[in-house]
């Protein structure tokens, strides 16, 4: 049987992963990457919690993230684009500075 | 306006006139110093005329007022305007008080104070600063009358400063001097200590009763309890204890010679001194149900009165001889005041006032005649060449000394046999102080006019003063005679502050031999063809360096404001510099400065770094949140 906790804890383990990949990584796309990971893990908890309360409000909001997820990652490519053209480099431990 | 009406009523058709008299009395002076110093700076003579014309007009309205009312016995009459109102809680009316007690005050003040403008114009001839002195000399004459006149607390502290600001612009008139400069600048500060004092008691007196006024303040003594009523007093004494001289504060006086002679005689001689003793009279309600107060001022009189004049047995400037004799003087007054004799102190302040004042300008005569010498050891003989100044300086002599029936003699006689009455130890310190008092000023009166020319140059060019100044030495020369006969003075003030009668017997006649005494010792040492102190030295031996030098008081006070001001202000630095420069200050910035050193660390620009600290805020607030 699988219960409402198991999918909350698949959700926090994916927030955790998506947490330590921003934290850990020093590529500015994988970082993007584990940003949505965090948008996902949080889809998912509300999707169980839409399943076991018998409610689809949750399952609702799920598609508001997803298209401002798609919206999200369309504007955050763009701006890493538009930095490597600039900087010639993802990394964050080279873009430090406010300045360009 | 009560008041007014009243008064108006009692003196009938011409109450209204005379009562607007007072206020030209006051005045006048005031409007002869403001056009002296606004217009007529370059015009000397007419300096002279409007100061001189001012105060004639305030001595003869005196006079018409005297004269109108010595018929009455008039108590307290006040004329007043309201001045500041502060709701319910502070009144204070400008006003001018007539009764006995102010209009002999006002006599003495006006009637010297012409005397010593008049020789003034002899004195002052040729001084760069002509109009300025008179503009000064008038300035204080109104701040003098402004006292006398006074009907509250407030307006007699008023005056008084003014009259200790005046006094500090004569002191120093010569202020080119560095000597009289300071003088000027001691003066003033000393009495602003005992100022201070004065205005704590009037204060205190306040929050007692509510009201500053002399005319409803009796009525309200009784309900202070008697331990602040003593307060009270013994702060209110402190002003006296400034303006009069009295040991502690008695050393402004003497550095105050520096001043020109007129100012001696009239400041601090005859008037400004004898304010203390005056205010003590008008607030005598205060100070007489006190038990406290009055021993203590009875014994600070007492104290001055022997002190001072143990000092002036061993001067040798012709004029501290007579300011310490002035102290002394002050002190047997202030005694009689603490002996619960108002009546007494102010009978021998009108006395003293006339001879003390023809005793200083004699002096200063004799100092003119020797072309600005004050030293007795270089004078000599003088009563050949200065006959005038030589007599009425011998009349204020005997005056002084207390020989009847010179005044000094009935004013001072009251105040031993009030000592007899009252205290036994302050009678004998009285008598010492008389017989000290016949002994210093015959070892001046032989010294300066008798023996041998000293100084042949000065000895020469030694002449009599014009008649500007000697008319004024006679004019006063007569007072000094007659004032004290029959005891008309005591009787006049009676009527506005308590009276004891006193009936002298055996004691009178054994009083009379005391200044002898004095007299037949100085004459047995100074009166031959070369006096000195020699002998006297070798009889006191120590004794005589101490008297010498003033008891130190000037080296004592300057050790301890040397030594207790300067801790002070050394603890002030410290405090200063360490605890509020280096911690307070200092600390500020340097805490400012050390945090944001420490909180720049945290700005590194590295977004993971970011990433974790914002996860780590997170998790904690949601922690709390949560779990909390």
């Amino acid at each position: 049987m699988i219960t409402l906790n198991h999918y909350l804890w698949i959700s926090g383990l994916l927030f955790a992963l998506g947490i330590a990949g921003i934290i850990i990584r020093r590529n500015l796309l994988v970082i993007f990457m584990a940003l949505e990971m965090n948008l996902n893990a949080a889809n998912l908890a509300l999707i169980a919690f839409s399943k076991f309360n018998k409610l689809v409000d949750g399952q609702v909001l799920v598609f508001f993230i997803i298209a401002i997820a798609a919206a999200e990652v369309a504007v955050g490519l763009a701006i890493i684009v538009a930095l490597f053209r600039r900087q010639q480099t993802v990394s964050v431990d080279e873009l430090n500075s406010m300045r360009l | 306006m009560n008041l007014l009406a009243a008064t108006t009523t009692d003196l009938g058709m011409n109450g209204k006139h005379l009562l607007c008299a007072v206020w030209v009395i006051l005045f006048a002076p005031l409007v002869a110093a403001g056009s002296i110093m606004l217009f007529t700076q370059r015009r000397k003579g007419l300096s002279a005329a409007l100061s001189i014309g001012a105060i004639l007009l305030s001595f003869v309205l005196s006079l018409r007022l005297f004269v109108a009312l010595a018929g009455f016995g008039i108590h307290h009459q006040q004329h007043a305007v309201q001045w500041l109102v502060v709701g319910d809680l502070v009144k204070i009316e400008f006003g001018t008080t007539t009764d006995s007690l102010a209009i002999l005050m006002l006599l003495v003040v006006t009637g010297v104070g012409s005397a010593i403008h008049i020789y003034s114009l002899g004195y002052m001839k040729g001084d760069p600063g002509f109009s300025r002195f008179f503009a000064c000399l008038s300035l204080f004459t109104f701040s003098m009358l402004g006292i006398v006149l006074a009907t509250n607390f407030i307006q007699i502290f008023i005056f008084w400063e003014l009259v200790g600001v005046s006094s500090y612009l004569l002191i120093g008139f010569w202020f080119e001097k560095p000597s009289a400069a300071d003088a000027g600048k001691k003066a003033f500060l000393v009495n602003r200590i005992g100022d201070f004092g004065m205005m704590l008691g009037v204060l205190l007196l306040w929050t007692q009763t509510g009201t500053f006024n002399f005319a409803e303040l009796p009525a309200k003594v009784a309900a202070i309890p008697s331990g602040t009523l003593a307060l009270i007093g013994g702060l209110i004494f402190c002003g006296a204890i400034g303006k009069s001289a009295q040991f502690p504060l008695h050393v402004w006086l003497p550095d105050a010679m520096e001043g020109p002679t007129p100012v001696s005689a009239l400041i601090h001689a005859a008037t400004m001194v004898a304010a203390g003793v005056y205010m003590l009279c008008r607030v005598s309600f205060l100070i007489l149900p006190s038990e406290m107060a009055l021993y203590i001022i009875a014994w600070i009189g007492g104290i001055t009165a022997v002190m001072a004049a143990t000092i002036a047995i061993a001067q040798n400037d012709i004029k501290r001889i007579l300011a310490y004799s002035t102290l002394s003087q002050l002190g047997y007054m202030v005694m009689a005041v603490g002996l619960g004799g108002p009546t007494q102190a102010m009978f021998h302040l009108t006395t003293h006032a006339f001879f003390k004042a023809l005793l200083f300008l004699g002096a200063g005569s004799v100092i003119l005649a020797l072309h600005h010498e004050q030293d007795i050891w270089k004078m000599g003989v003088l009563w050949k060449k200065t006959p005038i100044t030589f007599g009425t300086f011998l009349i204020g002599t005997l005056a002084l000394a207390g020989v009847p029936p010179f005044s000094g003699f009935y004013s001072k006689d009251q105040i031993l046999l009030l000592a007899f009455d009252h205290n036994k130890s302050l009678f004998v310190i009285a008598v010492l102080t008389a017989v000290l008092t016949a002994y210093y000023m015959g070892r001046e009166v032989f010294v300066v006019f008798f023996g041998q020319p000293r100084d042949h140059h000065a000895y020469d060019h030694a002449h009599e003063s014009p008649l500007v100044m000697t008319v004024p030495l006679m004019f006063l020369a007569v007072l000094s005679v007659i004032a004290g006969w029959g005891d008309k003075l005591p009787e006049f003030i009676a009527g506005t502050i308590e009276h004891e009668a006193h009936h002298p017997a055996l004691l009178t006649t054994g009083l009379i031999c005391v200044p002898l005494v004095g007299f037949l010792l100085a004459a047995a040492i100074y009166l031959k063809r070369d006096p000195s102190d020699a002998p006297v030295k070798r009889a006191l031996g120590p004794l005589w360096t101490l008297v010498e030098n003033k008891y130190y008081f000037d080296e004592v006070y300057l050790w301890i404001v040397k030594y207790v001001q300067g801790t002070i202000a050394a603890a002030c630095e410290l405090f200063d510099r360490w605890i509020l420069q280096r911690l307070g200050i200092g600390g500020l910035s340097f805490g400012t400065d050390l945090l944001g050193r420490t909180v720049r660390c945290l700005q590194t620009g590295s977004i993971p770094g970011y990433a974790f600290l914002f996860g780590l805020g997170i998790t904690v607030i949601i922690y709390y949140v949560v779990v909390k």
